[in-house]
């Protein structure tokens, strides 16, 4: 059994890893949108995510699903919980979602303005809201033994959740500047290698202290890495992918530069995991409350039945979404009229 | 306010607003990819055109069904704790299969459709269309199972107040899936064959692209036609089965309060459950009996022997299941009409015709809404049919208050309004454009 719940700790954390890379690069457009002001520019940048961002996005929709199935309890409290954050996020995601189709259909100046607003707004708002909420459960939510969670909304906006919040949208940002850097040939690429350098080192700067900040305050994340140290190791080379980035930016090797911020984001998503197993949601200052991959599973028969769905649908999904984005690599041309956008 | 009540209203109304959209695209993308079959193996640019035509306010329709579906997959753990915990361990399962095995090949290759005409053969194309068409009846297919659970669970036991699987397959194909799922799946054909109709319609109106239209008319009216009458002996099939495995909820469609033999299938009536009898009843006589089991000697349960305390509403019960089947009787007669107007060579000279086929564009959805009004109002006072401690009001979230559902539900409902105005508007110009020129063949031969 305990197989089972350990298999479905890391495969959520997959899940939601592949998430935050691959809508991570499209949010992160979505953070520099604004930054442009010639529409031209703006198709672009809304044509290099428009085939992806909807493959991307059913990541997160497969994570909240295998979180519901594997762990029912931990949907359950994370979400009511955590309500009126859910419900910007939802809305985030919504507004961010049909701006690309809405802004195309009309021409005049006002009306794309708006979705360009909705499109970056949403974005930002729904990255910087991921961070929170794991911050949040990095360091324990106030819960009672019913496992239903007893703060507030702002009890969510203490300093070391917004702390990994902004740590987050900085990884995003980064992230999606090197993404423009790949897909834009006029004068926007050279910009969006400025962009990704500026959050390269305001994402590095973040990082340490986010790291800083949780071996001074969140000892419970602790307790993994000091027994067994070598897990000392994931922090180090997160932080070498996210150095490796900027170097290969640097270089003009964009392609292995995004491949790098990938790896530092999975990197951060490692940390997280490892500082918190087996426990999902630590309870604030009440350990036994915790919920944890031992106490929250589903039954056997559920988890080995899912175990079974997602080995042959994840390979199969992993294959052609490959497929997919090796039909639209390389750069954007925006003279195509034909296109969508 | 009663924070269960508004928890009701905001999934009603963000369920409600959401299945608008669906339907709409599955049924279409099965018509588009009819067009790329054709378009594929006679190279004829004009199936092309209509397929690429089709597409666009098929993309309109599909961001909005995929932007209000985020909704649903969170709304469970937000506002249903409760019910969560209970039934996580079955009901999470079809959901995570919903997006790996049906909504990704549906999401992805919609990229493709959408922005690889220039960037990919025809035959990619063509195969793009058939998994976006595959995909979103996929997806049907998983959300029917998971509600169809909850109307007929199966394959489960109660250990610890909780629902835990006994078996997996028989959770899937639960009493009422596969019923549910055909007469679901046929009304998104039907929906997507009359959005098609309406819009040609439109242009045969207007005398503009006349040759266009005609063709996508004559498609989907046969289309129309064809699944519109299978959608009798389904219909037929998914009533006899709540017939079987929902007798309360039968009963109410019916307003049938005595248990009886040759119980009357009615055509109007007004249930009063304080009077506990069906006033101004227009029926046949043992019309129920023998359509459930072909015997006029068959006894149907009524309401009187079921506790008052597990009453669905009646009135909204049997008035959104009685106008459902009315419409779908006017889809049947409306399609065979246009059948026999198109063999006499008189269907577009017939502009009342037209004008019908326009105007009533929108019944489809209004059906569609009906159908699953009169399924989850029916299944009321449970949110999972007859299991203790799963009726609607014990499976809130106790941790969220009645002002934060407030909150939402105005946020959500101001959202959606404009999000549904905003779509209208879109289709609206997207048919004003109207398709595209005839253009040289897609695919990769001439983008080089």
């Amino acid at each position: 059994m305990s197989v089972y719940q350990t298999l479905w700790f890391f495969l959520v954390g997959v899940l939601l890893t592949v998430f935050a890379i691959l809508d991570g690069f499209d949010l992160g457009v979505g953070f520099w949108h604004l930054w442009t002001n010639k529409d031209e520019d703006r198709r672009l940048l809304f044509r290099s995510v428009g085939p992806f961002w909807d493959g991307n996005e059913v990541w997160l929709l497969t994570g909240g699903g295998a979180l519901f199935a594997a762990f029912p309890p931990v949907y359950a409290t994370v979400f009511s919980g955590f309500y009126m954050a859910m419900m910007l996020v939802i809305i985030a995601l919504i507004l961010r979602a049909v701006s690309g189709e809405f802004r195309s259909a009309e021409e005049s100046a006002t009306w794309r303005k708006i979705w360009d607003v909705c499109f970056s707004l949403g974005s930002i708002l729904a990255a910087l809201l991921f961070g929170v909420a794991l911050g949040n459960i990095l360091r324990g939510i106030p819960m009672d033994a019913d496992g239903n969670y007893t703060g507030t909304f702002l009890t969510l906006l203490n300093p070391y959740a917004l702390l990994i919040g902004v740590l987050g949208l900085a990884m995003l940002a980064f992230h999606g500047a090197i993404f423009i850097t790949m897909k834009a040939s006029n004068d926007l690429e050279p910009r969006a290698h400025g962009w990704a350098t500026r959050s390269g080192i305001v994402y590095i700067v973040l990082y340490i202290a986010a790291v800083a900040a949780t071996i001074a305050g969140q000892k419970h994340l602790l307790e993994n890495y000091n027994r067994l140290p070598i897990l000392w190791l994931i922090p180090i080379v997160a932080l070498c992918f996210i150095i490796g980035a900027v170097f290969y930016l640097k270089r003009g090797r964009k392609g292995m530069a995004f491949a790098s911020s990938s790896f530092s984001i999975a990197g951060m998503m490692s940390l997280a995991g490892a500082g918190l197993f087996p426990r999902l949601v630590p309870a604030l200052q009440k350990p036994d409350l915790s919920l944890t991959a031992w106490n929250s599973s589903s039954s056997e028969l559920t988890l080995r039945t899912m175990l079974i769905l997602a080995l042959i649908g994840v390979p199969v999904v992993a294959a052609y979404t490959i497929w997919v984005y090796r039909i639209f690599r390389g750069k954007m041309d925006i003279s195509l009229e034909d296109e969508h956008y | 306010m009663d924070p269960v009540l508004l928890a009701r209203i905001q999934f009603a109304v963000t369920v409600g607003f959401h299945f608008i959209f669906p339907p709409i695209t599955i049924g279409m993308a099965w018509l588009i990819f009819y067009f790329m079959t054709r378009y594929l193996k006679t190279g004829d640019e004009e199936y092309g055109t209509q397929a690429r035509f089709w597409l666009r306010p098929f993309a309109v329709t599909f961001v909005v069904g995929v932007a209000t579906g985020i909704t649903m997959e969170f709304q469970f753990g937000t506002n249903w704790a409760a019910y969560s915990r209970f039934v996580g361990d079955i009901f999470g399962a079809p959901l995570a299969a919903e997006g790996l095995l049906a909504f990704f090949l549906e999401s992805t290759f919609m990229g493709v459709l959408l922005f690889g005409w220039k960037k990919v053969s025809k035959r990619v194309l063509w195969l793009s269309s058939l998994l976006v068409a595959v995909g979103s009846t996929l997806s049907a297919f998983w959300i029917i199972v998971a509600n169809s659970w909850m109307q007929t669970p199966a394959g489960y036991r109660i250990v610890d107040g909780k629902a835990e699987l006994t078996d997996f397959w028989a959770a899937v194909f639960n009493p009422s899936t596969l019923q549910r799922y055909i007469h679901t799946i046929d009304a998104c054909l039907i929906t997507g064959a009359f959005f098609m109709m309406g819009v040609s319609a439109w242009y045969l109106l207007k005398g503009k692209h006349v040759e266009f239209a005609r063709k996508s008319f004559k498609v989907s009216l046969v289309a129309g036609f064809i699944t519109a009458a299978l959608q009798l002996p389904l219909g037929h099939w998914h009533a006899v089965q709540v017939a079987h495995t929902q007798p309360e909820k039968l009963a109410a469609f019916e307003g049938l309060f005595e248990t009886q033999k040759r119980a009357p299938i009615l055509i109007f009536g007004i249930p009063d459950a304080e009077r506990r009898e069906t006033l101004a009843a227009v029926g046949m006589p043992a019309g129920l009996s023998i359509l459930i089991d072909m015997d006029p000697e068959y006894e149907v349960m009524g309401l009187n022997d079921v506790p008052r305390q597990d009453w669905p509403p009646l009135k909204l019960t049997f008035f959104s299941f009685h106008l459902m089947f009315i419409l779908g009787m006017y889809f049947i007669g409306i399609t065979a009409l246009g059948i026999f107007l198109m063999w006499r060579k008189k269907l577009f000279d017939n502009r009342l015709y037209m004008m019908l086929a326009f105007v009533f564009l929108p019944l489809p959805l209004i059906a569609n809404e009906l159908g699953w009004i009169a399924a989850e109002v029916g299944r009321q006072p449970w949110i999972v049919y007859k299991v203790p401690g799963m009726r609607t009001a014990e499976a809130v979230s106790i941790t969220v208050s009645a002002s934060e559902i407030l909150a939402s539900l105005v946020m959500f409902s101001v959202i959606y309004a404009l999000l549904g105005v905003l779509w209208v508007h879109l289709l609206r110009k997207v048919v004003i454009k109207g398709p595209p020129a005839h253009e040289s063949a897609a695919g990769k031969e001439v983008a080089s």
